[in-house]
């Protein structure tokens, strides 16, 4: 056990567990932001993708003490005031249907949107590639990321 | 419990307070409820002017949790935006609230219109016994009783008193399609909000005071048993709190954090007893369809006589591997059992099988067990299985035996599973052997046509095998609407080892990629269109009677003329693209399918696949164009990589690695076009499933001439 402090959607949080585990189960677990979701614990489908200083990360894969005194952002601090252009272009498109990938699928997007505004079809495949969803929503996230886009999506 | 008891539990509830049940009719133990007006177990309407619709079907994304209130709503003539939704845990009020066999809107159509119905016919007496007026002057609109002649209005909530006071008619008039006003609509689904704020509460999100947390080792290959293990290094490991075996064949590792249970378990050391499969392999299963295919099977239909068909004999061979579900979100379930009951919190598509399998499991009474319902990271049918939530209950069980509960006499456990459980500890779509043979007339069109199944039984290998040895879910999923004189439907029941399950769209995947496959080899045997080639088979009307269901053949033409004229099958392509087409239809609807794609490097690119159904009327089109372009990027994974693979009796997959799902790069455009009906909605969760594969291989032939018979493409 050693003690972490982390800065978690702009908030100081200080944790105490084992330097090996990952980034994921330290915000589902011990701070309880549960938005960030387990998919395969491999970095392979993107479901427990975050911000860490504004970069897109895989939390699975990511040991707590790699991240320590980082910024780290979730889907719960992507947009401190309301929904973000993405949140509410994912209402717009109507994306989701299980809805289990969509937090991990709006950051990897969010990532995107931040180093690049207004990102082609060509572009969007690449930056959400590694982006798993099973229910196959890949057309409407592809919709609502040029929704977003359009509308100003950078936040 | 008797049913008696049981019967006598539910009054005791209704009485406590949960609402009034129309499902048991029991208006002399009624109560005139003043705080709200509940006329049957699905809907209760509150003096605030709120009205609850009880969702009994699960949720995985289907969007039963939006389509089912909409069809209530509708004929409540309720305003959508005083609806709030309460999903059911396992009950003994609603029927079988098995969510699968795309059967939750076409099962439910009739008992929510009625229930809502019931109530609005209510609402409207209480209204005119309000104003002392004749019902015949009210009506009901938009959450409101209306009396036109006086222009008075109230609204629901206002006559929740007087309403709940009246007896419940048994015979309620139903509104007409025409007049439809929320069934039909795109309605924006109601768990979106949640979905994307990263609010919504999956399985794997709930959380209990005190809980713990628990990673299992079951043993890797089929049908072993634990021998012995040694805990040493596993309690080594910080806050893990306890390791005990669980059943014959797991060994549970319990910490204070996800992370812990799993760190506790990879350092456990575990001696398996490889048991009867360890020699198991994936060609031996394939082998073994072989040798069953030389049984005579059972009948599913038979019109004519195909053995006295005369002509051109044309025969194929087909075959599909086992697949996995691979939902997103891993299994998983918290228990907490408490001594003389458990309560379970399950990502379920069977709340009941939950509540009566725990039960059996920690040798309760069935009402000592609460499922409830939480929220799904994908089904596809995994979570028809209830393994996660006897899990959790013995865990909590063993837990609260061993003292180390909460301290309130409950102990709480969450079992979590890793994505590799999930591929190992699966139980997977039957590999299956097809046989087909037809008969071919002097200008190519068939005369005969045969299709031998030979698959292991799902239900029978769960202890629960159909009548006269026909898998039960074959009369859904294997029909056969082509109007042909001589026609054989076989099925050939095979045994395996291999743990079976139910997954979108079960056989149909196997008899459509079958069936539809060699239609497409007849076509260019006849040296014709495989599009006209199916509409000459359709071009009769004509009813087919297949167990319960009859299918007609002009739906059938109807999707495919709509298909073709969609995807334009009449234009040329451009070059390098080719197409290919196949309908099926299976959970009562029709689909048919065209598809477009290129050659890469051996590989195909699919571009853009056009779907025609034909699901009766349509509750929400946009849930019905996600349910079909979510079935078509899951049937596209089915046909090109999807195999599950046995090596000494484990399974050798684990991970998207090994096991990849389509991503985005790899999707098409989907189009989706329903066609115009007055008929009662049927199936759309899986029904668009089946005629993908065919239809690309069709367009691989088309480009390549070489025939697939047996999936996965890009094995």
């Amino acid at each position: 056990m050693a003690d972490f402090t982390l800065r978690v959607n702009g908030n100081e949080r200080r944790v105490s567990v084992a330097p090996e585990t990952p980034l994921l189960w330290v915000l589902r677990d011990t701070l309880e932001l549960t938005g960030t979701k387990f998919g395969c614990g491999a970095g392979l489908c993107g479901a427990c993708t975050v911000h860490v200083e504004g970069s897109a990360l895989r939390s699975c894969s990511t040991p707590v003490s790699q991240v320590a005194g980082k910024n780290v952002t979730t889907i719960e601090g992507l947009s401190a005031n309301g929904p973000h252009p993405l949140q509410q272009a994912w209402i717009a498109e109507e994306v989701p249907q299980c809805g289990y990938c969509q937090t991990g699928q709006i950051m990897a997007a969010a990532a995107l949107l931040a180093k690049n505004p207004n990102p082609s079809d060509e572009q969007i495949t690449q930056a959400m590639t590694g982006n798993l969803c099973r229910c196959g929503t890949y057309e409407r996230i592809r919709k609502a990321i040029h929704r977003a886009a359009s509308t100003g999506g950078v936040r | 419990m008797s049913p008696l008891n049981r019967r006598e539990f539910v009054v005791v509830g209704v009485a406590a307070g949960a609402g009034l049940v129309i499902g048991f009719y029991l208006p002399h133990k009624r109560q005139a409820a003043k705080e709200f007006f509940s006329p049957n177990a699905y809907l209760r309407i509150t003096p605030d002017n709120k009205v609850t619709i009880v969702v009994a079907r699960s949720e995985m994304g289907q969007g039963v949790r939006t389509a089912l209130p909409m069809i209530l709503a509708e004929e409540l003539e309720a305003d959508w935006k005083q609806i709030e939704i309460e999903q059911a845990g396992a009950s003994t009020l609603y029927g079988d609230q098995t969510t699968g066999g795309s059967a939750s809107v076409r099962t439910t159509w009739d008992p929510m219109r009625k229930a809502g119905a019931a109530a609005r016919e209510m609402l409207i007496s209480a209204a005119a016994l309000t104003w002392g007026v004749p019902r015949s002057g009210c009506v009901a609109q938009s959450g409101y009783i209306v009396h036109g002649a006086s222009n008075r209005r109230l609204s629901y909530g206002e006559l929740v008193g007087k309403a709940a006071t009246l007896p419940i008619p048994a015979d309620v008039p139903l509104k007409q399609s025409k007049d439809y006003k929320i069934v039909g609509q795109r309605l924006a689904r109601v768990d979106t909000p949640a979905k994307v704020k990263g609010d919504a509460v999956f399985g794997i999100d709930f959380r209990l005071p005190g809980v713990k947390y628990a990673a299992l080792s079951r043993c890797p290959t089929i049908g072993g048993k634990v021998a012995s293990f040694d805990d040493r290094d596993s309690r080594k490991v910080p806050r893990v709190r306890y390791v005990g075996k669980i059943g014959d064949a797991a060994v549970a590792v319990v910490a204070d954090s996800v992370w812990g249970a799993m760190e506790g378990r990879r350092v456990l050391n575990v001696n398996w007893d490889d048991g009867p499969n360890k020699d198991l392999n994936t060609a031996a299963v394939m082998e073994s369809l072989k040798q069953a295919a030389t049984k005579k099977g059972a009948s599913l239909y038979s019109a004519g006589d195909v053995s006295k068909a005369q002509g051109r004999h044309v025969k194929a061979e087909y075959q599909l591997p086992f697949m996995a579900h691979a939902p997103m979100e891993p299994g998983n379930c918290t228990a907490n059992f408490q001594g003389t009951t458990c309560e379970l919190w399950a990502p379920t598509q069977v709340p009941q099988d939950c509540r009566d399998s725990v039960a059996q499991a920690i040798g309760l009474d069935p009402d000592g067990v609460k499922v409830n319902v939480t929220l799904m990271g994908g089904g596809f049918g995994r979570r028809l299985e209830h393994d996660y939530a006897v899990e959790a209950a013995l865990v909590s069980k063993a837990l609260h035996d061993a003292k180390l509960g909460d301290g309130n006499n409950g102990a709480p456990v969450k079992v979590v599973w890793t994505r590799e459980d999930d591929m190992r500890f699966s139980t997977y779509r039957p590999a299956s052997l097809h046989q087909l043979s037809a008969v071919l007339d002097v200008a190519g069109w068939p005369v005969a046509f045969s299709h031998r199944i030979i698959s292991p039984s799902i239900s029978a290998q769960k202890g629960q095998p159909g009548p006269n040895g026909i898998d039960p879910d074959l009369p859904d999923e294997a029909a056969f609407v082509y109007a042909l004189p001589n026609v054989s439907l076989e099925y050939v029941q095979a045994e395996t080892p291999v743990p079976l399950g139910w997954m979108r769209s079960v056989y149909a995947l196997q008899a459509g990629f079958a069936g539809e496959s060699f239609i497409d080899e007849l076509a260019t045997a006849a040296g014709k269109d495989p599009l006209e080639y199916r509409l000459h088979m359709l071009a009769k009307d004509q009813d087919i009677q297949y167990f319960t269901t009859t299918w007609h053949t002009g739906r059938m033409r109807g999707v495919l003329q709509l298909v073709a004229e969609k995807a334009g099958w009449k234009n040329p392509l451009p070059a390098g693209r080719f197409r290919g087409v196949a309908c099926f239809a299976c959970f009562s609807s029709y689909v048919a399918e065209v598809v477009e794609i290129s050659m890469e490097t051996n590989a195909p690119r699919v571009h853009r696949v056009v779907v025609a159904v034909d699901c009766g009327q349509v509750v929400n089109p946009s849930i019905l164009e996600q349910q079909i372009q979510g079935g078509i990027v899951f049937a596209l994974t089915n046909a090109l990589r999807a195999k599950i693979t046995i090596e000494k009796g484990r399974v050798v997959e684990g991970n998207f690695d090994d096991y990849a799902p389509l991503r985005m790069d790899e999707t098409p455009a989907v189009e989706v076009y329903a066609v115009t009906s007055l008929e009662a909605p049927t199936g759309i969760g899986e029904p668009s499933v089946p005629p993908l594969a065919p239809a690309l291989c069709s367009a691989i032939y088309a480009a390549t001439k070489k025939r697939i018979r047996a999936l996965p493409i890009l094995s």
